[in-house]
């Protein structure tokens, strides 16, 4: 094995992977969008809402977020351990498997095979392959911890590790069922402890994927592309331990006042509260590093990307357990006040560190200047902007969702219909519609900047014996 | 920390803190028979409602359409009776949801004759022009596949020989295909010609429609 000369291709195959599924998943979100208030936008059953929904929320969280999270993961894994990949020829198999699961998981939901458990609605030959998958990128990050290098390992390899742990384990859990036919299958676990093994698995699913993986790009990429040290390293000790123990006690609170037991229900709010302080202890973290420095929201174009993402997550991460205590669940729980929430995150916090670290990144493997930082300024305004109108609508839909469905007259009786409370929500559907559609046009700048970097490169020499 | 220059100790130790909170609230419950209380009064689901269910699951109903109903003033009022834990004992995988762009449907069981029932889901705007539900008038063109409906029962463990799923499966033809049957003209007008005499897929969500909740009405009337 050589010592220099890290392995980049699998890098930029998942990097390129993540792009693709990032703009398919969009166009598959604006159709929906569209859906919602002209439903003749329902051709076929294949582009039915119920079944698109499904190929909108894994082509996203799974064939861009986590094929961007390889990307990142494969690159920082080897600087940080200053080690070339041990097996890179198992990474590239680990990346076509990962795209073929994809491509097979949008094909299988779109003809309706699909268990709907949220997050994990593909059928099991599908589960096999992806724990396959698993397996094959976990072997590549302990082969190369064992071999690493560089003595203490850095916060963000912590945060890998436990994103590798833990999605193993949910992921099995979760999908644990018994099949009927090659096409379809029936949970092993049944009512309450159906919806208790999902919910536990759907907040955690976001939290390993969404947050912790998301975390460790933010501490590394933060550093890189600032030239800042993170303030404290004490901080994201205790950050990182108390995450990784709060998260799993709080899937209930996606079940408030249903028949769950209430005492699941409890713990469940009592650990979300507690999670603000490890979630907000990145954030600090992360403010504290710019500490004097924030001419750089001006002068460094990546930098304005790391610290509104992060602010995007410390809202989230407040946002979140206020919706799960139960007077306020009873007000927004199932509107749409939530499907904003859980886009904060997705199109802020998320998109916004994978597009940061991939702007730090790319050019980096690709030996050359990034295409247009103009383009890149451009590319941030509009996701932000997009974003923020997005969410911000659905927010106020949401509110004006749930107070319609509690007004009653004074004779007690229900002041509304439910179609009253849909029909009240078109414009909003409408105008989140349109931010979509600014969202994509600064994703379409992004996977173009990113395109045009790369095409332009010169030939890199930096690719390892294999 | 030595904990930071050994990964393998690092992943074990990481394990054993993201069990813990696993263990307590997950593993545990499912252990203690008070998580998922049963009653004598919720049967498990006839073979076409089981059909019907899988229906409703293929369309991903589940994302637009929660089934439980909250112990709240104004969500009583709008749905009735909120949910109750027995009512789920059979019900894998759960099918509670998590929004709702359309009603509830814990409670839509026997609110509706099936007329109505067809005729929303051959064209839920001709019944509410606003409504942005998709249509599904092809259901009735699909003629209902039972071939695996003994193994389903067999596999969910619903206690059936072969013989009652197909004594079901008979009956529920002879209902809707019949000249008595009160839901006829309607149903005659959503199905092709061809498939008028079979069932279709559309007949089955329909029976598991109308059994959402039917149960839990004869459990509380218990003293």
């Amino acid at each position: 094995m050589n010592d220099s000369g890290y392995d980049y291709s699998v890098v930029r195959g998942f990097a390129y992977s993540a792009l693709f599924w990032l703009v398919v998943g969009l166009i598959i979100g604006l159709w929906m969008a569209y859906e919602l208030f002209d439903p003749s936008l329902n051709l076929t059953p294949w582009l039915s809402f119920g079944r698109l929904r499904v190929v909108h929320t894994n082509g996203l969280g799974v064939g861009f977020g986590l094929s961007g999270i390889f990307a990142t993961a494969y690159y920082m894994l080897q600087r940080l351990t200053r080690t070339p990949l041990p097996f890179p020829r198992l990474a590239r198999a680990q990346m076509y498997l990962f795209n073929l699961i994809i491509a097979a998981a949008a094909v299988t939901l779109m003809a309706g095979m699909n268990t709907t458990k949220e997050y994990a609605e593909l059928e099991w030959p599908l589960d096999v392959g992806v724990v396959i998958m698993w397996v094959m990128f976990a072997i590549n990050v302990f082969a190369i911890l064992i071999k690493r290098r560089e003595e203490q390992m850095y916060i963000s390899l912590w945060y890998l590790i436990a994103m590798t742990v833990t999605i193993a384990v949910l992921y099995i859990v979760n999908n644990l069922e018994i099949p009927v036919t090659l096409f379809k299958s029936y949970s092993i676990y049944a009512g309450n402890n159906d919806a208790n093994v999902q919910w536990w698995y759907g907040h955690n699913i976001v939290g390993f994927i969404f947050t912790v993986p998301i975390l460790a790009m933010f501490y590394y990429f933060l550093p890189k592309a600032t030239g800042l040290p993170i303030y404290s390293h004490r901080l994201s000790i205790v950050s990182f331990w108390s995450l990784i123990f709060a998260y799993l006690w709080t899937g209930a609170h996606h079940l408030m006042l249903t028949p769950l037991p209430e005492w699941i229900q409890t713990v469940a709010i009592a650990f979300s509260i507690f999670l603000i302080a490890p979630s907000w202890g990145s954030v600090v973290n992360g403010y504290y590093t710019l500490q004097g420095n924030w001419e750089q929201m001006r002068t460094n174009y990546l930098t304005k990307f790391f610290i509104l993402g992060i602010t995007f997550y410390g809202l989230q991460t407040l946002q979140g357990p206020l919706q799960g205590l139960r007077t306020l669940n009873a007000f927004f729980h199932y509107t749409d006040w939530v499907i904003g929430h859980v886009h904060m995150g997705t199109m802020g916090w998320v998109t916004m560190i994978i597009s940061a670290s991939f702007y730090y990144m790319i050019p980096g493997i690709a030996g050359r200047e990034l295409y247009s930082i103009r383009l890149a300024n451009i590319h941030f305004w509009l996701i932000l902007v997009g974003q923020i109108t997005w969410t911000i609508t659905m927010w106020i839909a949401g509110i004006q969702q749930g107070a319609m469905w509690k007004a009653t007259n004074p004779d007690g009786f229900l002041m509304y219909s439910f179609l009253d409370s849909l029909t009240a929500l078109y414009p909003y559907y409408r105008m989140r519609f349109a931010a979509g559609v600014v969202y994509f046009a600064g994703i379409l700048i992004f996977a173009w900047n990113i395109f045009q970097t790369v095409r332009q490169a010169p030939q890199t020499t930096e690719t390892a014996e294999a | 920390m030595g904990i930071n220059s050994k990964p393998l100790l690092f992943a074990v130790v990481s394990a054993l803190v993201i069990l813990v909170g696993t263990v307590v609230t997950v593993f545990v419950p499912m252990f203690m028979p008070s998580t998922q209380p049963v009653s004598r009064f919720v049967k498990p689901y006839t073979a076409i409602e089981q059909e019907g269910r899988d229906i409703y699951i293929r369309e991903g109903c589940n994302n637009c359409h929660t089934q439980t109903v909250r112990p709240l003033r104004t969500e009583v009022l709008r749905y009735g009776e909120y949910s109750k834990a027995e009512e789920f004992a059979w019900d894998r995988p759960f099918l509670w949801g998590s929004k709702r762009t359309g009603p509830d449907m814990n409670r839509i069981g026997g609110k509706y004759p099936d007329s109505w029932h067809y005729k929303h889901m051959q064209s839920p705007q001709s019944m509410f022009p606003l409504s942005n539900m998709p249509p599904y008038g092809w259901l009735a063109t699909n003629k209902l596949d039972t071939s695996n409906s003994y193994r389903k029962c067999e596999i969910l463990g619903y206690g059936y020989s072969e013989a009652e799923v197909q004594q079901q499966i008979a009956d529920y033809k002879q209902r809707v295909t019949s000249p008595e049957y009160d839901s006829k003209a309607t149903r005659d007008l959503v199905t092709p010609p061809a498939l008028q005499g079979e069932l279709t897929e559309m007949d089955a969500i329909i029976a598991y429609l109308q059994k959402l909740g039917r149960d839990v009405k004869a459990m509380e009337a218990q003293p």
